[in-house]
């Protein structure tokens, strides 16, 4: 249709709000994570008997960020690229896995040198990089690290008058502190960290080390991977992020409590993705990519998405929109509820006169706009009001509010007076909703919370399902002759009890690949089994071992054991 | 007290110098003395120091080699996860980096003896070289020829050198079983309690008198000895509480000689200290903020293992709760409690003979996966689905330690977990689900 551009254009500026929302979710815990980088550099330089005292330990910071780890990946690396733009260019961020081979040791120092050679590439000499490939087979320590850096402090110390720094004044050019950053504490080897921290101490006089300690769980977990003797090592300050409840809920405040994001998201599809946040995974990067999904499958399939848009922009694309899209929006619910409370000759206007409707349709938009910017400030009063009952009969919060709101009509639940009647409404009653409500819970259960198991049982019972192949369409229950060697072989191994045997399997597959074929089942031919038949059986055989759905056993020769019950 | 360091070889007011440095040491520094003997004269061939920590072993052969110039290699064991980058330190130390790069890709004991021989048959040295290895315990987990030949190495290289090996382990648990070399031992005692107050009065702050200091670290000694005597931990305490001692002096109340309003001013506030910063719940940046905030303001310091609350998904908590039902009773019990109608079963074959051990004192047990996801789907109230999001769940809490893969990486088909909470920690969890998990257990039935 000739609008999919213009919804292509929308659905990708949505995307793109979305991901400018999501950059913005850490500012604070980093912000305050900046600081105290700033303020520990600052404190080591002062010189006075305290300061002079407490010199020898690490300033640590130790983040607790929850146990979504997927979702502390970004973080890190907001984290990292902040840490590199306004305090210090000396920062490394490592995570567990990673330590295999070299050691954790032979890591940071790579990605602290390398990082710092590409930045100054254009000053940087020859003989600099001689010395740094040398480091590599030969000097893998700490002392090694110490000399580079008072190189590289000295060479700032002097100055490069003229040259052009595309990032802004770093605060402290003379002394800025080496960050490191362990992106997941709990999965280290405790042994491994330990002596890490040991050796890090003895040169804390020399580099100005600073830690930063991504946790997962809690904060008690450091007390468990280090001694006494080596805690005591570190000056260990604590922070907490927000819990991923509050940050869902500030994503929820931005994205979908606000009449600015015109796409919104029906009482259902709400309830799904808040169930797969709640029930598996607390992950915030997963429900906004639930958002996103949802958009994406609302501009492909609604054509009437055209008008889920700035107020001035709908309008205009109302006037655009095609006789087929004009017959739509006869055919949507709401329109026809509306049409019922009009009178007859409004009526026929509407189903006649193309024009008329687009003038309709106008307003019918202005309406739907209306009820959105009056919709959310109500329901805000609303949750301040019924919050702190007793018992939460509204909810707790507001998104427990807005999904009892988004499902019928809240004064059924209690008495409310004519302001609220009118304009908290379920959206459903509003007409021309369609437009910008996306309702198919099932399409996005079926996306985000999938059954790998169920999607192969499908396809390996009705493959014409996902292979779209006349020749293999069947009633249900039956397979066809012409589909893939695989099917076959896993209908019949349904009938089997749960050891088959090998060999009665194969003659059933070549029973049914010979009727396939056209040759008579009981010629004497089919008796000999023919080669390409068995071997495409013990592939079949093969492909069914890999998925799972037998395995070998050695309780009967020539026999595998059925793994899977039920199913179809 | 400083002439008691005496020896001929070496200069009067460097041994002054170095018997300032350490004061309450002059014993063992005049022990060494005796046994480094002129600086060019041959000296016992490997040396054993040993003495909990803190004691000063470090501390005394840094002053000595610093101050009288002694040429010296100091490795700390820690840091040389391999022998290669051992014996680059050493050759780096004595005979600059043109040696240490001479060394092969993974070089042995022999190719460094033999690269030592060279470079000192070029340079002999014409004063005792002392090679200084810091925490020497761990030498005994490298190659078991590693420890021999460095105490005879002396007799290997045909040189001037001495090992000295500091260590808070006795040497009867480093000596090999083959036999060795024996090095002399000498014992750094720990400081008494006359002896910590002389040293910690050393490091007294600039703009108070030595007499003020000195009582401050008497009452934080009369405070502390009874719990700690290590002497990093004192310093770091005198160092953090010693403005909060000070603070009725700088507001005038009372004077330097008043000691026992100023003990009646810092004693609840140690004794807070003792509870917090002592045990490292508390940074001593945030009981520096607490001590500037006035004492009204300033309500409980939550230290680090008050935090231990972990927020979990709903499912994820189930899975725990499966993972520890799974790993603390028998598998044969499972019938018994996780199906509806288990039938009768007779009690005499449920409880084995001499079976008195409690599960929970052997800790956990293995379990497959498939018998995780069996209880699992009995405990959940609700039908779920075999999603995709289960399974990656129980990666999750995997990585944040809460199970342990028991299996290794490569079985995919028959992976094997254990739970590895405690019993709080469990209880704690099941209390937000409303699940009764003690009515699970077989220990309590």
């Amino acid at each position: 249709a000739d609008n999919s551009e213009i919804r292509f254009k929308l659905c990708q500026d949505l995307w793109h709000k979305i991901r400018v929302l999501q950059d913005e979710l850490n500012r604070k815990i980093l912000d305050s994570l900046l600081d105290f980088t700033r303020k520990c550099s600052s404190t080591r330089q002062h010189s006075d008997w305290a300061s002079q005292m407490r010199a020898s330990e690490i300033p640590t910071a130790a983040l607790v960020l929850g146990v979504n780890v997927p979702d502390h990946d970004m973080t890190f690396q907001s984290l990292s690229e902040l840490l590199q733009q306004s305090v210090t260019p000396h920062v490394a961020s490592v995570q567990a896995k990673e330590c295999g081979g070299e050691g954790l040791l032979a890591l940071v120092l790579e990605r602290l040198m390398d990082t710092v050679v590409t930045v100054d590439d254009e000053e940087e000499e020859e003989t600099e990089q001689t010395s740094t490939q040398l480091h590599k087979s030969v000097h893998c320590s700490l002392s090694t690290l110490c000399d580079w850096y008072n190189a590289k402090t000295m060479k700032s110390k002097t100055g490069t008058p003229g040259k052009k720094r595309s990032s802004p004044v770093r605060d402290d050019p003379q002394q800025p502190p080496v960050v490191i950053i362990f992106k997941d504490l709990e999965a280290f080897n405790p042994k491994v960290l330990q002596d890490f921290i040991l050796i890090c101490s003895r040169y804390v006089e020399r580099l100005p080390l600073m830690f930063i300690f991504g946790i997962a769980t809690s904060p008690s977990t450091i007390q468990h991977m280090l001694p006494h003797s080596v805690s005591s090592l570190l000056c260990i300050e604590l922070f907490q992020s927000l819990s991923c409840t509050q940050h869902l809920a500030t994503v929820i405040d931005k994205l979908i409590l606000t009449p600015q994001f015109p796409f919104k998201l029906n009482g259902k599809v709400m309830q799904v993705l808040m169930s797969i946040f709640l029930y598996h995974d607390f992950s915030v990067r997963n429900f906004i990519k639930g958002v996103q999904l949802a958009l994406l499958e609302h501009f492909h399939s609604q054509p009437l998405s055209v008008l889920c848009c700035k107020k001035k922009e709908a309008l205009l694309n109302v006037m655009q929109l095609s006789h087929h899209d004009l017959e739509s929006i006869r055919h949507l619910l709401s329109f026809r509820r509306y049409v019922e409370k009009q009178e007859p000759q409004e009526q026929l206007n509407l189903f006649r006169d193309d024009t008329h409707l687009k003038e309709v349709c106008q307003k019918l938009i202005k309406d739907l706009r209306k009820y959105h910017k009056n919709y959310y400030p109500v329901l805000r009063c609303l949750h301040t009001l019924t919050s702190s009952l007793p018992r939460y009969p509204l909810g707790k919060q507001v998104r427990e509010l807005h999904l009892i709101c988004l499902e019928k009509n809240v004064w059924e639940n209690e008495d409310y007076q004519t302001a609220m009647k009118s304009h908290l409404s379920p959206p459903e009653s509003q007409t021309l909703n369609e437009v910008c409500y996306y309702s198919s819970s099932a399409t996005v259960r079926r996306h985000l919370n999938a059954t790998p198991r169920t999607s192969i049982q499908a396809a390996l019972s009705s493959p014409y399902y996902y292979l779209q192949n006349e020749s293999l369409k069947t009633e249900d229950g039956t397979v066809s002759n012409a589909a893939p060697d695989i099917c076959i072989a896993y209908k019949l191994h349904l009938e089997c009890g749960r050891l088959i045997n090998l060999y009665d399997w194969l003659e059933a597959y070549a029973t049914v690949v010979s009727a396939a074929e056209g040759n008579n089942p009981d010629s004497d031919n089919v008796r000999k089994v023919e080669e390409v038949k068995h071997a495409r059986f013990i592939q079949a055989v093969s492909e069914l071992e890999f998925l799972g759905f037998i395995k070998s056993t050695k309780q009967k020769t020539d026999h595998v054991a059925r793994l899977t019950w039920g199913g179809c | 007290m400083a002439a008691l360091l005496q020896h001929a070889g070496y200069e009067e007011e460097r041994l002054l110098r170095v018997a300032q440095q350490m004061p309450c040491r002059e014993v063992q520094a005049g022990m060494l003395l005796s046994l480094m003997g002129q600086p060019q004269q041959y000296s016992y061939p490997s040396i054993f120091i040993y003495g909990h920590r803190a004691s000063g072993k470090s501390h005394v052969m840094h002053v000595l080699l610093k101050e009288l110039e002694l040429p010296h290699a100091t490795v700390s064991c820690v840091e040389c996860v391999s022998v290669a980058l051992l014996f680059e330190q050493v050759l780096l130390s004595f005979f600059g980096c043109d040696a240490a790069s001479l060394l092969p890709r993974s070089p042995s004991l022999s190719d460094f003896v033999r690269i030592y021989r060279q470079q000192c048959s070029q340079s002999p040295a014409k004063q005792t070289r002392y090679i200084v290895m810091e925490k020497a315990e761990l030498l005994r987990d490298t190659d078991a020829n590693l420890l021999p030949a460095l105490l005879r190495l002396q007799e290997l290289v045909e040189d001037n050198v001495t090992i000295i090996l500091l260590s808070e382990i006795v040497w009867d648990k480093f000596r090999p079983n083959t036999g060795c070399f024996e090095p002399l031992l000498l014992h750094f005692p720990d400081y008494s309690k006359g002896e910590l107050q002389q040293i910690l009065s050393q490091d007294r702050h600039p703009s108070y008198t030595a007499e003020f200091y000195s009582s401050y670290i008497n009452i934080l000694l009369g405070v502390f000895y009874s719990v700690c005597r290590d002497l990093r931990e004192l310093r770091h305490l005198a160092a953090l509480n010693f403005s909060k001692f000070c603070e009725p002096l700088a507001e005038g109340k009372v004077k330097e000689t008043d000691t026992h309003k100023l003990w009646r001013n810092i004693e609840p506030h140690l004794k807070k200290a003792m509870q917090t910063v002592y045990l490292r719940e508390v940074s001593s940046l945030q009981w520096e903020q607490m001590q500037q905030m006035e004492e009204k303001e300033s309500g409980a310091l939550r230290g680090l293992s008050a935090h231990t609350h972990v927020e979990l998904p709903y499912y994820s908590k189930f899975l725990l709760i499966a993972a520890y039902l799974a790993s603390y009773n028998p598998a044969r019990t499972d019938k018994r409690f996780f199906l509806k109608h288990h039938g009768k079963i007779k009690k005499t074959n449920f409880l084995k003979k001499n079976e008195k051990t409690s599960n929970h004192l052997l800790g956990p047990k293995p379990f497959p996966l498939d018998r995780l996801l069996a209880i699992f789907y009995s405990v959940v109230d609700n039908r779920v689905a075999p999603t995709a999001s289960i399974f990656s769940q129980i990666s999750s809490l995997v990585t944040l330690q809460l199970l342990t893969q028991v299996s290794h990486d490569d079985q995919l088909d028959a992976p094997k977990y254990k739970c590895a909470v405690s019993m709080d920690f469990i209880c704690a969890i099941s209390r937000t689900v409303n699940f009764d998990i003690v009515k699970y257990l077989y220990d309590f039935l």
